[in-house]
C-alpha cells in the first residue's frame, strides 16, 4: 500500500468524520498540516488570534451538534487556545483542537515556540494525545472524534509534532474507536429499574418542577422533554445553558432560574415536592445555597455522567444514562398529572412578579433585546459575551428552539460572543445570527469582525455600550459601596471599529431609533453590521440571587423594583392575554 | 471527615497516565500518601494504589471522574478487611558490637532481613502490612534510624 505523509494522513481522517470547515493559524511547526489542507476541500478560516478559532468552532459545534475543529501552532498558538478549550470544556462542547508541536527529538529542550501543550490542556480536555509517530494519526483523529462527540461531550486536544506531520505512513482508517476506558453509554438493563422508580414518584407528585440543561440539547432530547412536560403537566425550567431545550412560548415554560431567573421561577422551585433535574448539573448559579435548594422536593436526577450525581447537591433518584434514551422510556411511563392547580399557582405567581425595569432618560438594554427577540420573533441564533448584557438577553429574548443560545455558561468566557456568532454563521448559513455583547466582552475578541467581514457573514453584533464592565460594577455598587474599582472602561467609537473592519456600523442613542437600526442589520445581507447602542450606565440586573443565598432571598425583586416605579415586563408570549398585549 | 482511603486503578500502560490521576487528584487538593504504578498480569494494564488522606463524600466525587478518564480502565476504593495490602521498607538503623544484636532480634521478629551490613549499622529488608511496618519502625527508632524508605502501599482485594 502506498505511504502518506503524516499530515495528509491527518486531513484524509478528518474528511473521513465528515470535517469540511475548520477554523485556525498557521505557524512554524503546523506549516505540513497547512499545506496538506491547501490542498484538500476542506475549507479554512483564517482568524485574527487563535482564541477566536477555538470559540469559532465552539460556536459551529454548539449551532449545528457536530464536532467543532481548530487548529494552532506550537508554543503561543496552542497557549492562546486554552481559553477556548476550558470554555468548552466547562460547556461540555465537542472540540477538536489540533495543535502543532516541535519535533519530538527536541521536545524538552526549551526548542524555539515550544510549549508542553498536552500539560497546559490536561485539566481541561476532555482528553488529549501526543503523536509520536504517523501510524497512529489515524487512530487517534478516530478515537478523538468518538471521545469529543459521545457521552457527556468535550474538547481533545492532538499535539503533533513536525516529524509525525512528515514521516509517512500507511493509511488505514479504523471502522470505528475502541478504548477498554471509556464507556460512554450506560448499559441500558441497569437503569431500567431506577427510571420506573423515578415514574412512580413522578405519579405521586403534587408540585412537580423539570429542571432542564445542556444535557437536553447535547442529547438531541428536545422532542423527548416536551413529550414529558405536555404528557405529564409539569412545567419546565432551565439553565442559562439549556434554554432553547424547551420552547418559551410553551404555557409550560417556566424560563431560566437561578442567579438571575425569574422571580416567580425560583419561588416555584423553592416550592417544588419533585424536582427532575435533567441534564443539568446544578451548577452554583443555580442553585444559590445548596442545602437550601428546592428543600421540599424529592430530587430525580437524569445525567449521562455519573460524575455530576451527587456533585453539589444530593438527589434522590439518580438515572445515569443518554438522556434521549432514558426519557424515551420516562415518555412511556408516566401518565397525565393533577397538577391543575399547582399550574394555577403558578401562573398567579407568574402575573404576579413579573421582570420589571424603570424607564430611564438613557436606553435600556432590556428594551433592545425585547426588541431584537420581537423582530426576529424569537428565531434567530444568538450569540452573547458574558455580564449583564449575557443575563438580560437571557431574561429578555425568547428561545424557542434548541442551539439557539451560544454563551458561556460554565467558564463565563468574556469575549466568547464575536467568534461563536462567526462560528455558529458558518455551522448555519441560512439563519440570522445576533451576538448580543457588551462593550468590554466585545473588545476582548474585537479583531475577529476582520474574519467576519473577510467572509461576508452577516451577522449582526448588537453592542450594549456602558462604559463599564456592567456586572463588575454592579457587585462594587452591591458589595464594595459603589467603589467602582477599574470597572469603568476607556470609550472606543465602536462605529469607527466596524468600519475599519470592512463592516458596517450604527450608532444608536434614542429609543426610537433602536427597531430602524435593528430592522437595517436584518436586512444587511452582505457583511456584518455593528450596532452601538449608547445605554444607561447605572442599569443593574435584576432579580438577583446574591452569590451562596437560597431562592427565597431575592434582590431587585418585583416589590422593590414596583416601589422605584418599575413598569412590569411580560415576556411570554403564550400563557395569557395580559402577556400577548406587553410583549415588546 | 477525613480519613485515610486505598484507591485501586486499573490503567493503560503509556506515558502521561500518573499525570492525569496525580493531576486529578490534586487539582482537589487531597494530599496523596502513596501512590504505586507497575505493570499487571496483561502488560498493556498498570495497578496504581492510591493512598488518600480525603473526606468520604468528596471522595466519591474523584472516585467518579477518575472513572471519567479515558487512561482509566477500572476504579475501586478497597475496603478496610476486604483486601491484603503490602509494602516494602529498607532502614538504615545504627548498630555496632553491642547493639547489633538487638537490632537482629527485632529484625527477626519481623520476619525481616538484613540487606546489608557494615562496623556502624544495618540496613533493614520488611515486608509487611503498613501497621506492621509501623511498628517495626516505632521499635528501631531507639536505635537511631538513619535513613528510611517505603514503598508505598500495594493491594489486592481479597
Amino acid at each position: 500500500m502506498a505511504t502518506m505523509k503524516g499530515a495528509q494522513i491527518l486531513i484524509e481522517s478528518l474528511r473521513r468524520e465528515g470535517v469540511d470547515l475548520v477554523f485556525g493559524i498557521p505557524g512554524g511547526a503546523n506549516l505540513p498540516t497547512f499545506d496538506a489542507l491547501y490542498q484538500s476541500p476542506i475549507k479554512v478560516i483564517l482568524t485574527v488570534h487563535e482564541q477566536g478559532a477555538a470559540h469559532m468552532a465552539d460556536g459551529y459545534a454548539r449551532a449545528t451538534g457536530k464536532v467543532g475543529v481548530c487548529l494552532a501552532t506550537s508554543g503561543p498558538g496552542a497557549t492562546n487556545l486554552v481559553t477556548g478549550i476550558a470554555t468548552a470544556f466547562m460547556d461540555s462542547i465537542p472540540l477538536v483542537a489540533l495543535t502543532g508541536q516541535v519535533r519530538t527529538s527536541v521536545i524538552g529542550n526549551d526548542a524555539f515556540q515550544e510549549a508542553d501543550t498536552i500539560g497546559i490542556t490536561r485539566p481541561v480536555t476532555k482528553h488529549s494525545y501526543l503523536v509520536k509517530d504517523p501510524r497512529d494519526i489515524a487512530r487517534i483523529v478516530k478515537e478523538a472524534f468518538y471521545i469529543a462527540r459521545t457521552g457527556r461531550p468535550g474538547p481533545v486536544v492532538i499535539d503533533l509534532p513536525v516529524d509525525a506531520t512528515v514521516n509517512e505512513a500507511e493509511f488505514i482508517y479504523p471502522e470505528q474507536a475502541s478504548i477498554r476506558g471509556y464507556r460512554p453509554q450506560a448499559v441500558p438493563e441497569l437503569q431500567q429499574e431506577a427510571i420506573h422508580r423515578a415514574a412512580e414518584v413522578i405519579a405521586n407528585a403534587k408540585r412537580p418542577v423539570i429542571y432542564a440543561g445542556a444535557g437536553v440539547i447535547h442529547a438531541g432530547a428536545s422532542q423527548e422533554l416536551a413529550e414529558l412536560a405536555r404528557t405529564a403537566r409539569i412545567p419546565v425550567t432551565t439553565s442559562l445553558l439549556g434554554l432553547g431545550g424547551f420552547p418559551e412560548s410553551d404555557p409550560l415554560s417556566l424560563g431560566m432560574l437561578g442567579m438571575h431567573g425569574f422571580e416567580y421561577t425560583n419561588y416555584a422551585v423553592a416550592q417544588a415536592d419533585l424536582l427532575i433535574g435533567i441534564g443539568a448539573r446544578f451548577d452554583d448559579r443555580v442553585t444559590g445555597k445548596p442545602d437550601e435548594f428546592a428543600r421540599h422536593a424529592k430530587k430525580i436526577h437524569i445525567d449521562v455522567d455519573p460524575s455530576s450525581i451527587n456533585k453539589t447537591v444530593i438527589v434522590d433518584y439518580p438515572i445515569v444514562g443518554d438522556v434521549k434514551q432514558v426519557l424515551a422510556v420516562l415518555c412511556q411511563l408516566v401518565k397525565p398529572l393533577d397538577t391543575g392547580e399547582w399550574l394555577k399557582t403558578i401562573q398567579a405567581m407568574r402575573a404576579k412578579y413579573p421582570l420589571m425595569y424603570r424607564e430611564k432618560s438613557k436606553l435600556l438594554p432590556q428594551y433592545i433585546i425585547q426588541q431584537i427577540s420581537e423582530a426576529t420573533k424569537g428565531n434567530a441564533i444568538v450569540a452573547t459575551g458574558v455580564g449583564q448584557h449575557q443575563m438580560w438577553a437571557a431574561q429578555y429574548y425568547q428561545f424557542n428552539r434548541p442551539r439557539s443560545l451560544i454563551t458561556s455558561g460554565g467558564l463565563g468566557t468574556m469575549g466568547f460572543g464575536l467568534p461563536a456568532a462567526i462560528g455558529a454563521q458558518f455551522g448555519r448559513p441560512n439563519d440570522v445570527v445576533w451576538d448580543i455583547d457588551g462593550d468590554g466582552s466585545f473588545q476582548m475578541t474585537a479583531q475577529e469582525l476582520a474574519t467576519a467581514a473577510q467572509h461576508h457573514l452577516p451577522i449582526k453584533v448588537a453592542i450594549m455600550n456602558n462604559q463599564h464592565h456592567g456586572m463588575v460594577r454592579q457587585w462594587q455598587d452591591l458589595f464594595y459601596q459603589g467603589r467602582h474599582a477599574q470597572s469603568r472602561l476607556n470609550p472606543v467609537d465602536f462605529v469607527k471599529l466596524a468600519e475599519a473592519n470592512h463592516c458596517a456600523g450604527i450608532r444608536v442613542e434614542q429609543k426610537g431609533d433602536v427597531r430602524s437600526a435593528i430592522d437595517q442589520a436584518m436586512k444587511t445581507a452582505d457583511r456584518p453590521t455593528v450596532i452601538e447602542f449608547m445605554v444607561e450606565e447605572a442599569e443593574d440586573c435584576w432579580p438577583m440571587i446574591g452569590p451562596g443565598k437560597p431562592h427565597d432571598q431575592m434582590l431587585g425583586t418585583y416589590e422593590t423594583l414596583k416601589k422605584e416605579g418599575g413598569i412590569p415586563q411580560y415576556r411570554h408570549a403564550e400563557p395569557d392575554e395580559e402577556s400577548k398585549l406587553s410583549l415588546g | 471527615m477525613s480519613e485515610k482511603h486505598t484507591i485501586s486503578c486499573l490503567v493503560e500502560n503509556h506515558f502521561g497516565v500518573l499525570a492525569r490521576v496525580s493531576g486529578l487528584i490534586s487539582a482537589r487538593a487531597f494530599n496523596i500518601d502513596s501512590l504505586t504504578v507497575s505493570t499487571t498480569e496483561d502488560p498493556t494494564v498498570s495497578r496504581m494504589t492510591i493512598v488518600v488522606d480525603a473526606d468520604t463524600n468528596k471522595l466519591e466525587q474523584v472516585k467518579r471522574q477518575l472513572g471519567r478518564l479515558i487512561d482509566v480502565i477500572d476504579v475501586q476504593e478497597l475496603k478496610e478487611g476486604g483486601f491484603i495490602d503490602r509494602e516494602l521498607l529498607l532502614a538504615r538503623v545504627h548498630a555496632n558490637g553491642k547493639t547489633k544484636a538487638d537490632v537482629e532480634q527485632i529484625a527477626k521478629r519481623f520476619g525481616a532481613k538484613l540487606a546489608d551490613t557494615n562496623d556502624h549499622s544495618v540496613v533493614i529488608e520488611a515486608a509487611g502490612d503498613t501497621k506492621v511496618l509501623d511498628q517495626l519502625v516505632e521499635q528501631l527508632r531507639p536505635h537511631g534510624i538513619t535513613k528510611l524508605v517505603r514503598t508505598g502501599r500495594v493491594a489486592l482485594e481479597k
